[in-house]
């Protein structure tokens, strides 16, 4: 034993001092983004920017679409992928509008979301209401959770 | 407007803000992305807020600030488990100062889509009235 932690001691102190200060370093990066993102949610940074839920038998998926129509969207299912196109519009407004801000955007955007389990494309309602797309994807009847009776 | 039509949207966090006054609930609180332009005769204002109901939506007027606030519904169903979530939902609030005196009775607001348009009139000049000063 102590034979062994003499010799095990020299290789933990000969360790190079810069490996510490890029530890620090990483450590002190990760502190920075963490202060910069106010949360830490993982984002395919494609627009919208989906939430995805699941129950029993359905999964949502919701994405704020503020100004879109339900004519400018287009919506696909293939196996567990959903693809979701549309155009945000913004009209133009009349002769002589002087603008003071303008922090809206416009503009075409296409996403696809692979879903963790096989899904039933044929059950998938969509709705889109107050800006907000909901899409009610049903599970595969093998992708849902079957209860086992103990005997 | 045509050329900006055409481009890909990208993705923007939403602006979270710390609000005016302590809340007594809790919650997050994000401002609203907004254009304002103005004619000669009114200042228009669209706001984008998802997910609020024309109920939920108050705006407010007085003494020159414009008060813009939304509450959302939370989705009301017990099973669901988060899977992923890519963005927070919470209240929307953004003060405005208006420099022009508006005509309070005529000022319009529309929700549609989850987006917020307000019409706020401008008052017309007052027209100069000439007084006569009669002699006696």
């Amino acid at each position: 034993m102590i034979y062994r932690r003499f010799f095990g001691l020299p290789t933990w102190r000969f360790r190079s001092p810069f490996e510490e200060l890029s530890q620090l370093r990483q450590q002190m990066d990760r502190l920075l983004e963490d202060a910069r993102t106010p949360y830490p949610h993982p984002q395919a940074g494609v627009y919208p920017l989906i939430n995805l839920t699941e129950d029993r038998n359905s999964y949502f998926i919701r994405a704020e679409l503020p100004g879109v129509t339900a004519e400018d969207l287009d919506i696909q299912a293939t196996g567990k992928n959903i693809s979701i196109t549309g155009e945000r519009k913004i009209g133009s407004e009349e002769e002589g509008t002087k603008y003071h801000r303008k922090e809206r955007e416009a503009g075409r955007f296409s996403r696809a979301i692979a879903l963790p389990r096989d899904v039933d494309t044929g059950k998938i309602e969509a709705k889109l209401a107050d800006g907000i797309l909901t899409l009610v994807v049903a599970k595969a009847e093998a992708a849902k959770p079957k209860q086992i009776t103990v005997q | 407007m045509a050329d900006t039509q055409s481009t890909e949207l990208k993705v923007r966090e939403k602006q979270e803000v710390s609000s005016p006054a302590e809340q007594t609930t809790p919650g997050l609180v994000f401002s609203p992305a907004v254009d304002i332009f103005e004619t000669e005769k009114e200042i228009t204002l669209l706001a984008d807020m998802p997910g609020v109901k024309a109920d939920d939506l108050t705006v407010d007027l007085r003494d020159n600030t414009l008060t813009l606030a939304g509450d959302i519904a939370p989705v009301d169903n017990p099973d669901e488990e988060e899977i992923l979530l890519e963005y927070e939902t919470g209240r929307y609030y953004r003060q405005f100062t208006i420099g022009e005196l508006i005509n309070q009775e005529g000022i319009d607001a529309k929700l549609n889509n989850g987006v917020l348009r307000l019409s706020l009139p401008k008052v017309e000049k007052a027209t100069p009235r000439k007084i006569a000063v009669q002699a006696g």
